[in-house]
C-alpha cells in the first residue's frame, strides 16, 4: 500500500526495514490509527524511525509523499492565479526592477530559475550534506522581491497549508551527525582496545576460589575478581570547514565507528591547526569554546590523541602568531601542537588526502614534522599503521 | 481493548498516545528515549494505571546481564547446601531465581514491564534478549522448560542514548522520543501537578527556567522534573514574585538554585556569568 513510502525513505537516509513496514501495516490493520492523517503520521513515526537523528529526514520524505494528498482538492480552489501575482509585482516594482527581470528571460524565467533553485536546495538537504546558506548570491533576494511573495504564486496553497507536524521539522538539530555503519571502520579500532580489570568485584576467579577452597579443608570460599573493560581512553580532534568539505564523509564514518567502539572517547573540532579554543559542537563554535589549556589539563595523559585532518593550509597558520585565517590567535599553531604533543605522548594524526599527494602542499610536511612522521592516511591500511603506533 | 490517553496528573501529546497505543496493540515494546527528567520512566507507570494492569520495574544498572531478566541459577548456595546435606539440593528449581521477565511472561494477568535506562548494561545486553522479546518465551537449560509469556506484556523501555542499541533490536520495537515540553504544554503540566499554585509565580518562574535552559554550555539542562521540584520548593518558601522578577545582574543565580542545576559546574557557570554582568554594568 505505501511501499513507494517505504522506498523513499531508504532512499533519504531513513534505514526502515520490512519488518518495520508490515509492522505499521499490522498497526493500520489493528485500527490504530483511523481516518486522522495526524495520527498516521505518528503512528509512522513511532513503527518506521528507531533513532531520533532520522527524525528530521522522515519528516521531509513525509512531507514529500503525502505532502500532495490533502491539497489536491484544495490546490483547484486555492492556487492563486499567476495572472493576478504578475499583476501585483509589476505594481509594486520599480521600471528598473522590471528591466531587470525582463534582462533575466522575463517573468516566466524567473519563475522557473526560482522553482529549480528551490528544488536544488530541497535536493542537496535530503543528500544529509550540510546546506551552506548562498543566499546572498541569489538573484531573487538582491531585486528586492520578497521571495516569500514569489512562492506564494510558485505553489500556491501547498506553503500555507504547510504548516503540518513533519513541516515544521522540528528535530533538525538532532541530524547533525551522519550515522554510518562502517564495520570495517570498526574492526580496525578494535585492535586498539586494551582491556583492564578495575570495579566491583563480579566475576568468580576459578583458579584463586579453588586454591581458597584446598587451603580452607575442602570448605567453599568464593573469590571473585572485577570484570574486565575496555580501558582505553581516546581525545579525537576533526578538522572541519574550509578544505575538509570534500572529506566529511570519511570523517563521519571514522567518528561515528569511534564512538560506539570506545568508552572513553572524548571529541574536539577545531579548524586546519588547533590553536588556544578548541569546540565541542561545530553549530555553536563561536560561543562554546572550550580553552585548549583546560583539555590538557582535563585529560590525562593517559589519553591518546588523535587528530583528523587534511594539514593543507597556508604554512604560516601553523609557524606564525596570528597566522589563524578566522580569528587573532596571539600564539602560533605550532606552539599549541608541542603543548598538545608533550601532554599526550601516544599521537597520530590521520590525513584524508591521499599520501601520494602530501608532498605537494608543505603545510603537509611541516604538520609531518611536528607530528614526528605519525601522520597516517585516513584508509584502512593507514589505520592500522597509525593504530599499530599508538599501541606501544 | 482500553486505550491509553494522558491522565489529569500526566501530560501525553498525541503523538506518544499513538505510540503507546500501536505498541499495546500489536504487543510490541515501546522505546522511549528523550533528554532525562521528561518523564520517560513515569510513562510506564501512567501507561499501567490507565489500562489498570500491574507494573513489574526492571531497572538497568551497568552490570545487569539479560539472562538476570529471564532467571539465575544459584550453584553457590546450591554448593554450599550439598557440603551440609540439606535435602534441597536434589530438585535444582529449588535453585532457580526467577527474573523480571519470567515474573511478567508467568504472571495471570496482562502486566506492563519497564526496562528503565537499557543503555546503562553492556553494548550486548539488547541483542541478548532478542528472541525472548520477540517471541516472548525463552528456555530454562536446568530444569529442560520452556517459559511462554500467558500474556504478552506491555513492555516499555527507556533510554538516554548513552550507547547506540543494535539495529535488529530497535527493528523490534516502536520508537517515541519525547521532545522537552514547549511553554504552553509545560504550563498545563504545572497546573496538573499544583493545581493551586499562584499564576504570576508559574509564569515568572517558567520564564526564568526557559532563560536557564537557553544558556549555552549548561551541562545538565533542568528539566521537567526539575522544574516542579523547584515550583514545589518556591511554594514552601512563599517567596514573593518580585525576587524572581528583579533579574539583578548580582543576583544572577537564580534563587533555590539547589534544584534546577544539578553540579557544581553549572553553578559555577552562572557565577562567571554573574560576575560578567557586574563588571559589564
Amino acid at each position: 500500500m505505501f511501499s513507494n513510502f517505504l522506498m523513499a525513505l531508504r532512499a533519504g537516509g531513513v534505514p526502515a526495514s520490512l519488518t518495520e513496514y508490515l509492522a505499521l501495516l499490522g498497526a493500520m490493520k489493528a485500527g490504530v490509527a483511523d481516518y486522522s492523517t495526524e495520527d498516521f503520521y505518528y503512528l509512522a513515526r513511532a513503527t518506521l524511525v528507531k533513532d531520533e537523528r532520522h527524525l528530521d529526514r522522515f519528516d521531509r520524505v513525509y512531507g514529500a509523499i503525502f505532502g500532495g494528498i490533502e491539497s489536491t482538492l484544495e490546490d483547484l480552489q486555492q492556487a492563486i492565479p499567476e495572472d493576478w501575482l504578475r499583476k501585483l509585482a509589476e505594481k509594486n516594482l520599480t521600471p528598473e526592477e522590471m528591466a531587470e527581470i525582463q534582462a533575466l528571460g522575463g517573468w516566466d524565467k524567473l519563475m522557473e530559475t526560482l522553482k529549480k533553485r528551490l528544488e536544488e536546495q530541497k535536493g542537496r538537504h535530503q543528500g544529509g550534506s550540510k546546506w551552506i546558506g548562498t543566499a546572498g548570491t541569489s538573484p531573487f533576494g538582491a531585486y528586492g522581491y520578497n521571495p516569500e511573495g514569489v512562492r506564494i504564486g510558485q505553489d500556491g496553497s501547498r506553503h500555507r497549508r504547510a504548516v503540518k507536524v513533519w513541516d515544521k521539522r522540528e528535530f533538525r538539530d538532532l541530524d547533525d551527525k551522519v550515522e554510518l555503519g562502517t564495520r570495517n571502520i570498526k574492526v580496525a579500532l578494535r585492535k586498539l582496545r586494551r582491556f583492564a580489570r578495575d570495579g566491583a568485584a563480579t566475576e568468580l576467579d576459578i583458579n584463586d576460589t579453588i586454591r581458597a577452597t584446598a587451603s580452607n579443608a575442602g570448605h567453599l570460599d568464593l573469590k571473585m575478581v572485577p570484570e574486565r573493560h575496555n580501558k582505553l581512553k581516546v581525545l579525537l580532534c576533526l578538522d572541519v570547514g574550509g578544505s575538509m568539505d570534500d572529506h566529511i564523509r570519511t570523517s563521519e564514518e571514522l567518528f561515528s565507528a569511534a564512538r560506539s567502539e570506545f568508552k572513553h572517547l572524548e571529541y574536539f573540532y577545531f579548524h586546519n591547526c588547533p590553536y588556544e579554543g578548541l569546540w565541542r559542537n561545530n553549530h555553536r563554535r563561536w560561543s562554546e569554546i572550550t580553552p585548549t589549556f583546560d583539555v590538557i589539563r582535563k585529560y590525562g595523559p593517559d589519553y591518546k590523541l588523535i587528530f583528523v585532518g587534511d594539514a593543507s593550509m597556508s604554512v604560516h597558520e601553523i609557524s606564525q602568531p596570528g597566522g589563524s585565517v578566522e580569528h587573532m590567535n596571539p600564539e602560533a599553531g605550532k606552539v599549541w601542537m608541542e603543548r598538545l604533543l608533550q601532554q599526550y605522548k601516544r599521537a597520530a594524526w590521520l590525513n584524508p588526502v591521499q599520501e601520494q599527494y602530501w608532498r605537494h602542499t608543505p603545510s603537509i610536511g611541516y604538520i609531518q614534522q611536528l607530528m614526528e612522521n605519525r601522520m597516517f592516511p585516513l584508509t584502512l591500511e593507514g589505520l592500522d599503521r597509525a593504530i599499530k603506533d599508538l599501541k606501544h | 481493548m482500553t486505550k491509553f490517553k494522558g491522565t489529569d496528573r500526566y501530560i501525553a501529546s498525541r503523538d506518544l498516545e499513538v505510540a503507546v497505543n500501536a505498541s499495546v496493540t500489536l504487543a510490541r515494546p515501546l522505546l522511549v528515549k528523550g533528554e532525562p527528567g521528561t518523564g520517560k520512566t513515569v510513562l510506564a507507570q501512567e501507561v499501567a494505571n490507565a489500562l489498570g494492569y500491574p507494573l513489574i520495574e526492571w531497572h538497568v544498572k551497568s552490570t545487569t546481564k539479560a539472562q538476570q531478566g529471564l532467571y539465575e541459577y544459584d550453584a553457590v548456595s546450591r554448593l554450599r547446601d550439598g557440603q551440609l546435606g540439606d535435602e534441597r539440593v536434589r530438585d535444582i528449581s529449588n535453585y532457580i531465581i526467577r527474573g523480571k521477565l519470567w515474573e511478567a511472561f508467568t504472571s495471570d494477568t496482562p502486566v506492563v514491564l519497564l526496562i528503565d535506562e537499557i543503555d546503562k548494561a553492556d553494548i550486548e545486553f539488547p541483542n541478548d534478549l532478542l528472541l525472548e522479546l520477540d517471541r516472548m518465551q525463552f528456555y530454562v537449560y536446568e530444569t529442560r522448560e520452556t517459559i511462554i509469556a500467558k500474556h504478552r506484556p506491555i513492555i516499555i523501555i527507556t533510554s538516554n542514548n548513552e550507547k547506540e542499541l543494535p539495529d535488529a533490536f530497535l527493528r523490534r520495537c516502536f520508537f517515541h522520543y519525547i521532545r522537552f515540553p514547549d511553554r504552553e504544554t509545560m504550563e498545563t503540566i504545572v497546573a496538573s501537578h499544583y493545581p493551586n499554585i499562584r499564576h504570576d509565580l508559574v509564569r515568572e518562574a517558567l520564564t526564568l527556567f526557559y532563560e536557564i535552559r537557553g544558556v549555552p554550555g549548561l551541562k545538565k539542562k533542568p528539566a521537567t522534573s526539575e522544574l516542579l521540584d523547584w515550583l514545589k520548593l518556591l511554594m514552601v518558601e512563599d517567596l514573593p514574585v518580585e525576587v524572581l522578577r528583579a533579574r539583578d545582574p548580582k543576583t544572577l543565580i537564580p534563587p533555590l538554585h539547589g534544584a534546577l542545576l544539578k553540579n557544581e559546574q553549572d553553578i559555577h557557570l552562572f557565577e562567571k556569568l554573574a560576575f560578567m554582568a557586574r563588571r559589564g554594568t
